[in-house]
């Protein structure tokens, strides 16, 4: 599977963090919720206005716009 | 007190129950403050063990301890300036790795710690088993499970903390691995470190030197003191920085927080098994309902509409009460006193402009109590959530929607506590946003003055204008917050990456505790300063009296009165008389040219003018200029709108001019001091006075000439 951008993940998919690519005030928030590379997560679902997006991540739930998810790059794992 | 008490210092991530365990160690025995020169809150508390007081401080809830935001700023210098006896982290069980960043990060700095490792309870039923013993050997801290909400394992969490606090240990900071490149470099800037007294030779060199790595601004800034020693650091920085973004393609600061989680990864791998994976729990089932494309939007309305019907349903009676309170002791000390300015200073003036705001606070109140269901419960992030794409446009933050409706969204509501909502709000810019627009909407002390204005000439369409009027606020507000945003609020939004807690039930205990210190701050700036703005209003308009010879004349002229009835009207001339004469009265006469384009007369300008204090104060202010006398009441509203509507100067356009005016005029006092308060400086209340103020002109200026020219005024 190709490495895309958390945007582009659908409600109900798996992926891993593969990469975060922002750094400063963005990236250091990330990160401390936990984003860093090999993290397993899942997408909840998007807001009525499909932004922004819900995502599973350790065991709790976490929202970001898209814009801020175009800077998570996954990579999609196969769904069980 | 003989001996200095311990002090321990509470931190923990926002929704670990930090809150809770606060109150479950302190009970009633807390109190608000504000850390010296910044808005962040400051709790603190005493919890009794064995019959010693220990001092509890709260330190802002944060997930990190950088230099990025305020919060995580006081918290760290709290610990490293104030060194609190012993740190204790409540970490959620439920949401182990993420929580344990944060104590990580106090190990590094070396800070006495015991982990309150809290919710077990949830966090067994999730399926996951922590083996406590092995979690406090791995990490090399005391770890005491707890669960907040029942008060379970308080005792024992003392006594952990108080033992580490009694052993008053050097700081012995963590030492781990961020990989070759960083050690490297941390091992170079430690050994120019060493032998450097920063705070106090506190801070560990490594911390320093990590601190360095990582980019710290505050730490930069210390150590810039010794611009020698800085010359040589820089140098490792900028090397270690070019060689990590070379081979890894990342920041230092990166590197570091994804070791420190491998390392949290470590010790989870030992300590913790899952005994079942729950992939769905029932918070998301809820979440998968209540945030639907669909069902979401209906009940965030429906939600909103149950917080307006209970907060008006439930203040009801006690405003009700009030209001006789203040009328029976205004009328008490009237009876008891003689005639003359003191008496009217103490019953109109302070009795009446106090006791005339004072009255809203049981609605104050509950809706606090509202507010403090939705944060409790979980779902006050729902609402960001499902609004932030729609206020985003405008410069806003999904936060910002319940600030808007408290403040008077769905009319009715107050600015007050719709300032203070706004505390939720993470986004510096867009929270100032907000407190600027808040004051647009709606509010319960404007209703009066529409409802009179309406039903004098309106009738026939009263809920529609209304209504016109809610939805103008709206739009208003909005276009302002768009401009501010755009202008003198300029600037990148604040990530809005948040945490959307599990649902949980409040406790009653937790609900009031939060209800009751909001009041009580409320209470406690507005009340202050209200008594002196009572006063100069007060003044304003009762100086400097009638001129001697008309004073006269009405003295004549009702001892010579027929009946009591020609007295009353005698006495409500008089007053009128008086009204215009005040300063006050001068004042509305000097502007009437300026105002004269809107339609308004000195009269309604007097009114505006004493609007400034609290909004109710204009229809009352209305009454006394047209020689109404005192209009309380329904039935004075009444006979006022009828005297409005036999006016020569008065119609339907000018009353919609004033009505667009009054809705977006300045804020009233008790807004501008909670304005004051919330952004710790009274440029932005000022401001607030003359933006809304230039608004309010040019609109009810466009409002009344436009509808001149279309042939409305008749």
């Amino acid at each position: 599977m190709p490495d895309i951008s958390m945007r582009q993940l659908q409600a109900g998919q798996n992926a891993t963090v593969v990469k975060i690519t922002t750094a400063g005030e963005l990236g250091r928030r990330l990160r401390d919720m936990g984003l860093v590379p090999g993290t397993p997560l899942v997408v909840i679902g998007r807001a009525p206005l499909k932004d922004p997006v819900e995502i599973k991540l350790r065991g709790y739930n976490l929202t970001l716009r898209n814009n801020e998810a175009d800077h998570i790059v996954v990579r999609v794992e196969d769904n069980q | 007190m003989s001996q200095p008490g311990l002090t321990i210092a509470l931190a923990g991530n926002p929704n670990a129950g930090k809150t809770s365990l606060f109150n479950a160690l302190t009970g009633a025995r807390q109190h608000v403050g504000n850390y010296p020169g910044v808005t962040v809150e400051k709790k603190e508390g005493e919890a009794r063990h064995q019959g010693q007081a220990v001092r509890v401080v709260d330190l802002p809830g944060t997930y990190s301890l950088t230099a990025y935001s305020l919060e995580e700023l006081v918290a760290r210098n709290y610990v490293i300036d104030e060194r609190p006896d012993v740190v204790v982290d409540v970490v959620d069980a439920a949401n182990l790795e993420r929580n344990l960043y944060l104590a990580v990060q106090f190990m590094e700095l070396g800070a006495p710690l015991v982990i309150a490792l809290n919710m077990m309870d949830v966090a067994e039923q999730r399926g996951m088993k922590i083996d406590v013993a092995k979690l406090s050997q791995l990490l090399g801290v005391p770890v005491v499970p707890t669960v907040a909400r029942s008060g379970k394992g308080m005792d024992e969490l003392l006594a952990a903390a108080v033992k580490v606090a009694q052993a008053r240990e050097p700081w012995r900071p963590l030492t781990i691995s961020y990989g070759g490149d960083v050690d490297e470099g941390l091992k170079e800037l430690t050994a120019l470190l060493e032998g450097k007294e920063v705070r106090q030779g506190l801070l560990s060199p490594r911390w320093l030197a990590l601190k360095c790595l990582e980019a710290d601004q505050e730490v930069l800034e210390k150590l810039k003191e010794d611009p020698a020693l800085t010359q040589r650091l820089m140098p490792v920085c900028q090397r270690v920085a070019g060689h990590v973004r070379q081979t890894m393609d990342d920041e230092p600061e990166s590197v570091i927080a994804d070791y420190r989680y491998g390392f949290i990864s470590a010790i989870a791998r030992q300590a913790l098994t899952w005994e079942r994976e729950v992939r769905m729990d029932f918070s998301d089932k809820v979440d998968r309902v209540l945030t639907n494309r669909l069902v979401g939007p209906l009940f965030l309305v429906a939600v909103l509409y149950a917080v307006y019907e209970f907060v008006f349903w439930a203040s009801e009676g006690p405003v009700a009460g009030l209001e006789a309170l203040f009328g029976w002791l205004g009328e008490a000390v009237g009876g008891v006193m003689a005639e003359g300015a003191l008496r009217s200073l103490l019953v109109d003036g302070i009795i009446g402009g106090v006791g005339g705001v004072l009255v809203f606070v049981p609605l104050i109140m509950f809706m606090f109590f509202a507010i403090a269901i939705m944060e409790d419960s979980g779902y006050m992030a729902r609402v960001a959530y499902l609004m932030d794409r729609v206020l985003r446009a405008f410069g806003l933050h999904g936060s910002s929607v319940i600030s808007l409706i408290v403040g008077g969204g769905i009319s009715g509501g107050c600015a007050v506590p719709g300032i203070m909502a706004t505390r939720t709000l993470k986004d510096p810019q867009a929270r100032l946003a907000t407190m600027l627009v808040v004051p647009f909407m709606n509010c319960g002390a404007k209703m009066p003055v529409f409802g009179l204005l309406i039903a004098a000439f309106f009738a026939e369409k009263q809920a529609q204008v209304m209504f016109g009027l809610t939805i103008f606020a709206w739009v208003l507000a909005l276009i302002a917050a768009r401009i501010l945003r755009s202008t003198l609020l300029k600037g990148e939004q604040a990530p809005f990456v948040m945490e959307l807690p599990p649902y949980r039930t409040p406790t009653l205990k937790g609900l009031l505790i939060h209800m009751w210190e909001r009041t009580w701050q409320y209470l406690k700036k507005a009340g202050t300063l209200l008594l002196g703005v009572s006063i100069v209003m007060w003044a304003l308009m009762s100086f400097p009296g009638l001129p001697e010879e008309r004073a006269a004349h009405y003295e004549q002229a009702l001892t010579q009165a027929s009946s009591e009835e020609a007295k009353t009207e005698l006495a409500n001339q008089q007053a009128s008389e008086e009204l215009s004469s005040s300063l006050a009265g001068r004042i509305g006469h000097a502007v009437s040219l300026v105002t004269a384009p809107l339609g308004f007369e000195w009269r309604t300008n007097v009114a505006l003018l004493g609007g400034l204090a609290a909004k109710e104060v204009i229809v009352s202010t209305l009454g006394t200029a047209y020689s109404m006398g005192k209009t309380e009441g329904e039935e004075g509203e009444a006979s006022l709108a009828e005297r409005l509507k036999g006016e020569p100067g008065w119609n339907a356009l000018n009353a919609l001019s004033l009505m667009v005016f009054v809705l977006i005029y300045s804020p009233c006092l008790a807004t501008l001091v909670v304005m004051r308060r919330e952004t710790g400086s009274w440029r932005w209340p000022v401001f607030g006075v003359v933006y809304t103020t230039a608004v309010a002109y040019v609109v009810a200026l466009i409002v009344h000439q436009g509808g001149l020219l279309l042939g409305l005024g008749g």
